[in-house]
């Protein structure tokens, strides 16, 4: 996307097709003072005054958790925006803003945060810091040992009893103080804040809810996985009124940079390049953290064969599903278009009325319905045929069938816009061919056809840009099954997206770092087609006009 | 100027006489017939599932495997009432239209302004921004759903209001995706107003402002109907981001929540209840498509006409 010279960029402007620039701006200054509308004023004072007021309101919570960095950007954003609608200058910006703001925050600041991970090798088990991979290997290794203290529990939560985070109340024995504890550490609570029984279980607590035996046994798995470290070592349950503070076995040691198993004497020495202690016969510990991989995620989709085989059979089914859901409807809605396109039609408006209810129709909602269709057992498409194919079973038939889910969801669309683009073609054009002795056929492909795809190139592009990722066309029907038997994280029908959303989020452990690195791939693909085809299109000259 | 020396008997409007008498019908089907030909089997194409949708709905049993396309065991509206018995339908139906309705009126006033200014005006930058603007909308958004997680349980800590499992914070990460294609197809239709208009009233003492409220919002009407519609059945059908935002049963939207009906053991039985839910969901959707529909062609044809 190189600036051409003689593109009609901002430089060579005429000054006479400048609209509203700034230069007449400061000529008509003096006079728009007298001339500012009561609207316009009244309605810039509540929106600013909005803004004041939301940005108070926001203020709030940050000088309470202290974080200043936000409170700075805040001050910034609300000045800001204060000077840019009180001065008459920037009248640009003071149309470009309120989008822009959103647009950062929401889209461009998390999408280069996800596009910096690509370098990292962010996921399960590489979460965090060093130090906090430390800290979770000595709580995972927390053992009961003679002479452990042990305490009376009580399990709680803020939230509801059946979902809420949960929450130890311990009692120590000895003093009788009663403390809270979560993942994050320990912390004492007042004489006053709680209710304690004989026995120094905890019945009551201010802002807790206490969870009686029933749900705390329906809970009993994460009761036992919650740890609550300590300084000596961590707090874990034993059975659910118990709890102990055992001592970790597992220990960082900076001399070596290396963890120590004090029972087995075992060490697992720090690897900087891959963010995990390994052992010296290769075994690696699960807990490491977040490390700066370079470019070895890229280079993975390439060398790992086990990923590049099927990688390379899903970007090109990826193009094919593509090219085929926008070729397909753009040929069904042409030829429909065409079909409705003549004034001896009658019964036209019927027709559009029925034809475009697909569009209507919650396409996630459908989608799932289309699923069901092609139930093998009591879907339709068998029932109508008498059929008894496992459409989603087998490699071709689950293509087939989500091109066809697609053909029909996204049909009614391409129909409604080449009759609107069909429609704006001259008549007097394909009358003079048809003058000139041009059959039917011959005038549709050398006047209308050309013209429509002019017309309507802008809007095939985009509808591959959005097809190429169409998650849900995919994760709604076949989920991007069948998968071979030996390979589970690939199928058949898998998009680049659904794909990369299992490596991101599936089963067997995220790998965000990996599935960056895939999503900046996608991104190149889709952005290299699309620039290139809009390239050709020759309309770029009017689009930039 | 060639048109009369070609062969001008065969095709034009008084046909031949010689050949009159066999092919009347076959004329009538090369001319008029064909296209109800097409027409009835895309409109069948386009009804059967909707048929289908109909008739689940309309099941007495309510369930998949008792569904044809024709209900054959009677019709019952037992769906319906036990949908909302049964569902927080009702709840998720208004979480869904209020998140769609302010999400499109808003995006549709951003991409507006936006759009005036790169049509109008011009500023350093200005390409540079329209080019960002198609690239950005290139990347897969909901990969960067890590990070928004993450920002977003920031936000929950601070300001539980716009947090997760409210409408306000999905509503504020919708907003982050409206500008983009919208702007363009507003520039688009920006760009084929004549700039005497605007001239003229620069000429007659109007601000900026001005022009942009009185003259050209009501001009390109059509285009905002259009992004509006476009916006609107976007985020109804949104699934993917909603679904990771809005856990709690009460917050949920039409998407999120349909979705659950079908998913483990029940799938089966809750076909029919579904399929109500379906019906329903698509009656906001044509109640706006039918109030919007003037505007609809000539708006998307604009639209696809200047990219």
């Amino acid at each position: 996307m190189s600036t051409s010279p003689s593109g009609p960029g901002p430089a060579p402007q005429a000054p006479g097709r400048e609209p509203v620039g700034s230069r007449p701006e400061k000529r008509r200054a003096a006079r728009d003072h007298a001339t500012t509308t009561m609207t316009g004023l009244a309605a810039k004072v509540v929106l600013l005054g909005l803004v004041a007021g939301i940005a108070i309101w926001a203020a709030f919570p940050l000088v309470e958790a202290e974080k200043w960095v936000g409170l700075a950007l805040l001050a910034a954003t609300t000045a800001g925006l204060f000077y840019l609608y009180l001065t008459r200058r920037h009248v640009p910006a003071k149309y470009l803003v309120p989008g822009t703001l959103f647009l950062v925050a929401f889209q461009v600041f998390p999408v280069l945060y996800t596009a910096s991970t690509a370098f990292t090798n962010f996921g399960d088990g590489h979460r965090g810091s060093k130090q906090d991979a430390i800290v979770a290997i000595q709580t995972a290794s927390v053992k009961q040992v003679p002479g452990s203290a042990e305490y009376a529990l009580t399990v709680a939560t803020k939230g509801d009893p059946a979902t809420g985070p949960l929450v130890f109340l311990v009692t120590d024995p000895a003093t009788g103080t009663v403390s809270v504890g979560d993942a994050d550490g320990l912390r004492r609570l007042g004489p006053d804040e709680v209710t304690v029984a004989p026995g120094g279980k905890v019945t009551a607590a201010d802002g807790f809810t206490v969870l009686n035996f029933g749900q705390a046994s329906a809970r009993s798995q994460e009761i036992t996985e919650l740890v609550v470290p300590t300084a000596g070592g961590a707090l874990r349950s034993s059975g659910l009124s118990r709890a102990y503070e055992g001592t970790a076995v597992r220990a960082y040691d900076a001399g070596c940079d290396c963890i120590r198993d004090s029972e087995t004497g075992r060490t697992w020495a720090a690897d900087e390049s891959t963010g995990s202690f390994v052992a010296a016969d290769g075994e690696r510990l699960a807990q490491g953290w977040k490390v700066g991989v370079g470019l070895r995620n890229f280079t993975r989709v390439l060398t790992d064969e086990n990923i590049s085989g099927p990688f390379l059979g899903t970007l090109i089914w990826n193009f094919a599903f593509a090219i085929g859901s926008t070729g397909g409807t753009f040929i069904l809605g042409t030829l429909v278009a065409l079909a409705l396109h003549s004034p001896r039609m009658r019964g036209t408006n019927l027709y559009r009325v029925l034809l475009i209810l697909p569009y209507a129709m919650p396409s996630f909602a459908m989608l799932l319905i289309w699923r069901d269709m092609f139930n093998t057992d009591f879907g339709l498409i068998n029932n109508l045929f008498g059929l008894s194919v496992n459409w989603f079973g087998q490699e071709w038939s689950a293509r087939a069938a989500v091109l066809l889910v697609q053909l029909w969801l996204g049909y009614p669309y391409m129909f409604l816009v080449a009759t609107g683009a069909l429609q704006a073609i001259p008549r007097e054009l394909t009358e003079a061919s048809s003058v000139d002795g041009a059959s039917p056929w011959q005038s549709f492909r050398s006047v209308t056809m050309p013209l429509l795809l002019i017309a309507l190139s802008p809007l095939l592009i985009s509808s591959f840009a959005y097809n190429f990722n169409n998650f849900n066309a995919i994760y709604l029907t076949t989920e991007g099954g069948p998968f071979p038997a030996d390979n589970p994280t690939n199928g058949a029908t898998d998009l680049l997206i659904t794909y990369t959303y299992r490596l991101a989020f599936g089963g067997q452990g995220a790998e965000f770092g990996f599935a960056a690195a895939i999503s900046l791939f996608i991104f190149t693909i889709v952005a290299v087609v699309s620039a290139v085809s809009f390239r050709r299109t020759r309309k770029q000259e009017e689009v930039y006009a | 100027m060639t048109a009369l020396t070609g062969s001008p008997v065969t095709d034009a409007g008084s046909p031949p006489v010689g050949r009159r008498p066999a092919p009347r019908g076959n004329r009538w089907f090369a001319r008029v017939g064909w296209r109800h030909l097409v027409a009835v089997l895309a409109v069948l194409f386009s009804l059967f599932p909707i048929a289908f949708v109909l008739s689940a709905a309309l099941n007495p049993l309510g369930t998949l495997s008792s569904t044809e396309l024709v209900p054959t065991e009677g019709v019952s509206f037992g769906n319906v009432s036990e949908l909302f018995a049964r569902t927080e339908f009702a709840r998720w139906f208004v979480n869904s239209l209020l998140i769609a309705g302010l999400a499109s009126l808003a995006s549709i006033a951003l991409s507006a302004l936006a759009a005036y200014a790169f049509s109008r005006m011009r500023f350093r930058g200005r390409r540079v921004g329209l080019l960002s603007l198609l690239l950005i909308q290139m990347f897969p958004q909901f990969l960067a759903i890590v990070a928004i997680f993450l920002i977003f349980t920031t936000v929950t800590d601070l300001w539980p209001a716009i947090g997760f499992n409210t409408p306000w914070g999905l509503f504020l990460l919708y907003m982050g995706g409206a500008l983009g294609v919208n702007t363009w197809l507003m520039k688009g239709f920006f760009d084929t107003l004549p700039r005497e208009l605007d001239e003229s009233a620069t000429m007659d003492g109007a601000t900026h402002a001005q022009i942009f409220f009185r003259i050209m919002l009501p001009l390109v009407a059509p285009i905002l109907a259009v992004t509006g519609l476009l916006a609107f059945i976007g985020t109804i059908n949104e699934f993917l981001m909603a679904n990771v935002f809005l856990t709690d049963t009460d917050s949920k939207t039409l998407a999120v929540g349909m979705y659950g009906l079908l998913q483990g053991d029940e799938r089966n039985n809750n076909f029919g209840i579904f399929a109500v839910a379906t019906l329903l969901t698509a009656i906001p959707t044509v109640l706006v498509f039918q109030f919007l529909q003037r505007y609809i062609v000539s708006g998307l044809t604009a639209g696809a006409v200047k990219g």
